[in-house]
């Protein structure tokens, strides 16, 4: 009956068998032979987050928080998840902002990360819109608040010395030392954020996460087998006293110039000020780019850090260092005098000096006291023209080594980046200048802070430290400790102490009195203090600058440096109040309030008066504003014309590209 | 005689019901991790396909448990009058169908819908059976192999007026079960040899292909070497053959794909079934032009379908690893695409496991058919093979690229009522038979 012997039935148990076995020989081919699908499948579903740490906190001195993490809250929204019944008037109601605001927002997050993925709708929510927000929050479950972490300066001081975080830019990834840094990453740009990123940032983590076809991320990728956890950055304790900062930055508001000073025993900043000062918490947030650009274009220059870029000419306050260098030569002893009578008339000009009485300068204590010119012009002349030195091209290198050692015309160190290192003049720079026919005469003036020499405030401060120390510094730096660890291997050079030649302790001492006697009776009395021995010196400093194209005096400089107390001192400062008149009148107070402040933690009542003729004084020249949009002007003529020549020279490239085309395709497709 | 004092129950077959088991099994927690997440905290959630698939699962056994119940002469008796409803539902469907995805072939109240194309298929076999094993045919005359044909192509003819191709390429499979009953030979070879040689000229090299069909002329050759020795039109036959392929795949393939159709079309045609159109059909570019291709909806399916099988690699990446599936990357993955996360979760090995429980079926079911004493029951079991065996063949071809996407389900994996439901009847109503199979049935 049946046809059980059919071959047929073979035939098409043959077939199902043949096509079983193709299908699994493609699979093979595609699951064991090919590796292209593994690759792709991790490609478009695993997404790699990059999870950053917060960054290290910075104290002051005294534990004083001066700059910290907080949590800011960013309002985040996937616009495809937004209903059509979304209670937008609650909604806008709660964040305070009307219905085509909330409109245009979300139209913006759109176009910006497209329906499906999470975008901004209001970045940094303020405290109040946070807390309205919060509590209606199970009312919006489209919308999402996440968290972010931003730098917060409470002092709103020392801007310039911690310095800012901003997106790593395109000139600084192509450096060594961002390697590991991605477009996007946000990085220290100035200040110990910078010179301690490394430090501060921490160390990213990295989470893999599962993302679906819409690229939303879902679920850790294994369990999270794969993830490294992010470590904190660590904190940085430093030497700044922030009371004494702000302090310092009160004072010299609506001036410019700066204040330095430091602890000689450690090397350690104990306040740095680059006046104009500006509150640190403008540069971050929403409103970043619009505040610096306008710090960027102001006239003062706020974003320029004078205490360590700027260089001056010291003036009078480089003499307790003449001295010291004419002492060790041995061209002069503590008694040495010289007969001034108004001035210094030997190299064919009269420089004035500003006392004429008799025995002003009868010695060295003297000289410095009433800070007479000539005298220290006359013995920085001896001691380039010593007779051991041969020439004074010797004498004068010589000068230098003495002065290079004191941490002239080379940075100093600082743990702070952008460094200027002043200008030092040797030898060779006059053999230059004036063609190698130059004596003492020619570069008398440096023997009184005048002329080619120019320092930095830092610079000035850190060879108080010297003095104070009778011959020794630590390179000035802020950072005490990382992670209260105060032997970190990047803390190491600053542990190191210079000592500066070989001048003898009887050297400094009679400088060190000379400049106590600047304070009891000579030029700085203002910086007087009951019970303590201070040691200073005034200096006032003539300056050139060319206005409407001619060259013209402007009013002194104002500098001041000193050190207290002469025995076991505890704080060396300098001051610099640019265009302000007498050392002893501007830069003076500031420095012997600051000393006062720092040393007793307060200051007595009947000096509270310089106090107030600080506050209220304004001593930015009116000249700033001339000069400054002078060189705006300037610099816009010279990019102007050297867009003219690019666009000029573009088009030359131009028609010689098009010549060179139009040629090729004649040669290979026009007939002949 | 022994097997009939068995209860009912106790005369089914126990491996046709493991296997089946078995694979609905398999598809329940393909389409579960599919769908799992891990936040996911009920279990029974019936937004959930796969609890859905359940319900649809215990609908499916009541079902199969009422025709285990059922007389066997029911199903042979109700043949032609099913047949006639069928044909009368797919008639209907074509005007009062619910449109979805474009194709008009679902019936449907509210959220309830079911495809009358799908069911069609047992009423086929059914008629078919019924058609073939009456004493009145003779399977040999031109009449009745016609009136067969018809049978089993008119419901496709339908289907395809339902613009749902997919389905009614699924009822060529009775050419198979009409080639066990008498077709002639050529239908088999020709069918066969000119999809085997379409799809390996679209997706092997053509100097490769050359050799492959040298190198099966010269096999064939050597095999029936005895009849080409005195038959010389077998030789005639065999050359003719062999030069036919031979053009198609080397000449008239790229000449048509080089000069006369268009190069969207071309692209059409590789693009269906996911493979890249080969550098030398897609034309010189004009100085300065780039190359633009936009990959059109099925490509993508297609590409991502096999990166994700691709990935899975010998042992897969475990269960509810499978980076692509669980994330959606492919479309359309619980029904139609479901044998991507077997192949990304499971691996190679997996795949293998999967395919050999299908081919166990398939030849199981086979089996069971050439062990009828009926005709009705054993034409009725290669119905049923041959349907498994084409859903199966094309669903797993179009997801690793081997086939065109049409979309057909993978038989008792895929999630869908309709599909889930037609397969459990064809292979309940064939162990109901099988359980009488010494009874004569017309």
């Amino acid at each position: 009956m049946s046809l059980a012997q059919n071959p047929r039935q073979y035939v098409i148990r043959f077939l199902y068998v043949g096509v079983a076995l193709i299908i699994l020989l493609r699979l093979f081919f595609l699951q064991i032979f090919e590796d292209k699908y593994k690759i792709m499948a991790n490609d478009i579903a695993i997404y790699r987050k990059v999870v950053y740490p917060p960054r290290g906190i910075i104290y002051d001195r005294n534990d004083k928080v001066m700059l910290y993490n907080q949590v800011v809250y960013d309002l985040m929204v996937t616009t495809s998840n937004v209903p059509k019944n979304f209670d937008t008037l609650k909604f806008c109601d709660v964040l305070g902002i009307d219905k085509p605001q909330f409109d245009k927002m979300l139209k913006k997050v759109h176009l910006k990360s497209g329906p499906m993925r999470q975008g901004a709708f209001l970045e940094e929510l303020t405290q109040e819109q946070t807390a309205r927000y919060q509590e209606n929050m199970y009312l919006f479950p489209c919308f999402e608040l996440l968290e972010r972490s931003m730098r917060i300066y409470p002092n709103a001081s020392a801007g310039l010395l911690l310095g800012y975080v901003g997106e790593v830019s395109p000139g600084m990834l192509k450096t060594d030392r961002y390697a590991s840094y991605t477009q996007g990453d946000y990085t220290g740009m100035n200040g110990l954020e910078r010179s301690y990123e490394e430090v501060l940032r921490g160390q990213r983590g990295v989470h893999y996460l599962e993302r679906d076809n819409f690229n939303r991320p879902r679920d850790p990728y294994k369990g999270g087998a794969l993830d490294t956890a992010e470590i904190a950055g660590k904190s940085l304790q430093l030497y700044l006293d922030a009371d004494l900062q702000q302090y310092a930055e009160k004072m010299m508001a609506n001036k410019i110039g700066s204040v330095v000073a430091i602890d000689p025993n450690t090397g350690g900043i104990l306040a740095m000020v680059s006046a104009p000062s500006y509150d640190p918490n403008l540069l971050r947030g929403r409103e970043r780019s619009k505040n610096f650009s306008k710090l960027y274009k102001d006239a003062t220059h706020p974003l320029f850090n004078r205490a360590t870029q700027a260089a001056y000419q010291p003036g009078s306050t480089i003499k307790p260092m003449t001295a010291l260098v004419a002492l060790d030569v041995g061209v002069i002893t503590p008694k040495y005098g010289f007969p001034c009578g108004g001035g210094y008339n030997y190299c064919g000009r009269h420089i004035a000096c500003t006392h004429s009485g008799g025995g002003h300068a009868a010695n060295l204590r003297l000289a410095l006291a009433n800070s007479c010119n000539a005298y220290f012009c006359h013995i920085f002349r001896l001691s380039a023209d010593a007779k051991k030195f041969g020439s004074v091209e010797k004498g004068l290198q010589r000068w230098y080594e003495y002065f290079y050692s004191f941490g002239y015309g080379h940075p100093t160190g600082v743990d702070i980046p952008f460094e200027g290192k002043g200008l030092l003049p040797d030898s060779n720079y006059y053999n230059n200048r004036y063609n190698s026919v130059w004596n003492s005469c020619t570069v008398v003036f440096v023997g009184m802070g005048q002329g080619e020499l120019a320092l930095t405030p830092l610079q000035l401060a850190n060879s108080m430290c010297i003095v104070a120390n009778k011959g020794f510094y630590y390179t000035p730096h802020f950072v005490k400790s990382i992670d209260k660890n105060p032997k970190d291997p990047l803390l190491k050079p600053f542990l190191e102490k210079h000592v500066v030649t070989h001048i003898t302790d009887s050297s400094f001492e009679i400088v060190q009195l000379g400049m106590q006697d600047v304070v009891d009776k000579g030029t700085g009395k203002v910086a007087q203090m009951p019970g303590v021995e201070i040691c200073a010196k005034t200096g006032t400093v003539e300056n050139y600058a060319i206005v409407n194209g001619n060259r013209m005096k402007m009013q002194n400089h104002s500098v001041f440096v000193a050190f207290a107390p002469r025995k076991n001192p505890k704080i060396a400062i300098a001051v610099i109040v640019e265009n302000a008149g007498f050392g002893a009148t501007w830069a003076g107070p500031v420095a012997s309030l600051m000393i006062e402040k720092y040393l007793t933690d307060s200051v007595v009542a009947k000096r509270k008066y310089l106090e107030d003729k600080l506050y209220n004084a304004k001593l930015i020249s009116k000249y700033t504003y001339i000069i400054d949009s002078a060189q705006k002007l300037k610099d816009r003529i010279r990019w102007e014309a050297k867009m003219a020549e690019k666009k000029y020279g573009d088009s030359l490239q131009g028609i010689l590209d098009k010549r060179k085309a139009e040629a090729w395709l004649r040669k290979n497709y026009m007939k002949k | 005689m022994d097997n009939m004092r068995k209860t009912i129950f106790g005369r089914l077959d126990t491996l046709t019901v493991l296997l089946y088991c078995a694979l609905v099994c398999i598809g329940l927690l393909a389409i579960y991790s599919v769908e799992h997440r891990s936040t996911d905290t009920v279990f029974f959630d019936m937004s959930k396909s796969y609890t859905r698939q359940m319900m649809w699962l215990g609908i499916s056994l009541f079902v199969g448990f009422l025709i285990v119940l059922t007389e066997s002469r029911f199903f042979s008796s109700i043949a032609y009058l099913s047949y006639t409803i069928g044909i009368f539902l797919l008639i209907i469907t074509i005007f009062a169908g619910v449109n979805v995805k474009g194709s008009h072939s679902w019936l449907g109240a509210g959220s309830f819908r079911f495809q009358p194309g799908e069911v069609c298929k047992i009423f086929t076999s059914l008629a078919l059976a019924k058609f073939l094993s009456s004493p009145e045919t003779n399977f040999n005359t031109l009449k009745h192999r016609t009136i067969g044909i018809c049978m089993a192509l008119v419901p496709a003819v339908i289907i395809i007026a339902q613009q749902e191709t997919g389905l009614a390429l699924v009822y060529f499979c009775f050419f198979l079960v009409m080639y066990r009953e008498g077709l002639p030979n050529i239908f088999l070879v020709v069918g066969v040899s000119v999809i085997a040689l379409t799809m390996a000229t679209l997706l092997i090299d053509k100097w490769w292909l050359f050799g492959i069909i040298t190198l099966v002329a010269i096999i064939v050759g050597i095999a029936i070497r005895s009849v080409l020795r005195r038959n010389v039109v077998a030789i005639i036959g065999l050359v003719s053959v062999y030069l036919v392929s031979v053009l198609f795949s080397i000449v008239l393939v790229p000449f048509a794909f080089k000069n006369v159709l268009q190069k969207h079309q071309v692209d059409r045609i590789y693009s269906t079934i996911g493979q890249d159109v080969p550098e030398e059909y897609l034309g010189k570019l004009e100085p300065g032009e780039k190359r633009v291709r936009k990959e059109n909806a099925s490509e993508y399916n297609v590409n991502q379908s096999k990166i994700a099988i691709g990935s899975g690699g010998f042992w897969g990446k475990g269960f509810l690893n499978g980076t692509s599936t669980k994330n959606k990357f492919v479309p359309e993955q619980h029904t139609d695409f479901i044998f991507c996360s077997i192949g990304e979760q499971f691996g190679w090995f997996g795949s293998f496991i999967l395919i050999g429980l299908y081919l166990s079926l398939m030849l199981r079911l086979i089996f069971l058919a050439e062990r009828q004493r009926s005709h009705f029951s054993r034409i009725y079991g290669y119905c049923v093979a041959a349907i498994l065996f084409f859903h199966f063949a094309i669903n797993i071809s179009m997801t690793i690229g081997l086939a065109p996407v049409i979309g057909i389900t993978l038989p008792l994996l895929s999630y869908g009522g309709s599909s889930l439901l037609s397969f459990s009847i064809l292979i309940f109503i064939m162990i109901r038979l099988d359980s009488d199979r010494q009874v004569l049935i017309r």
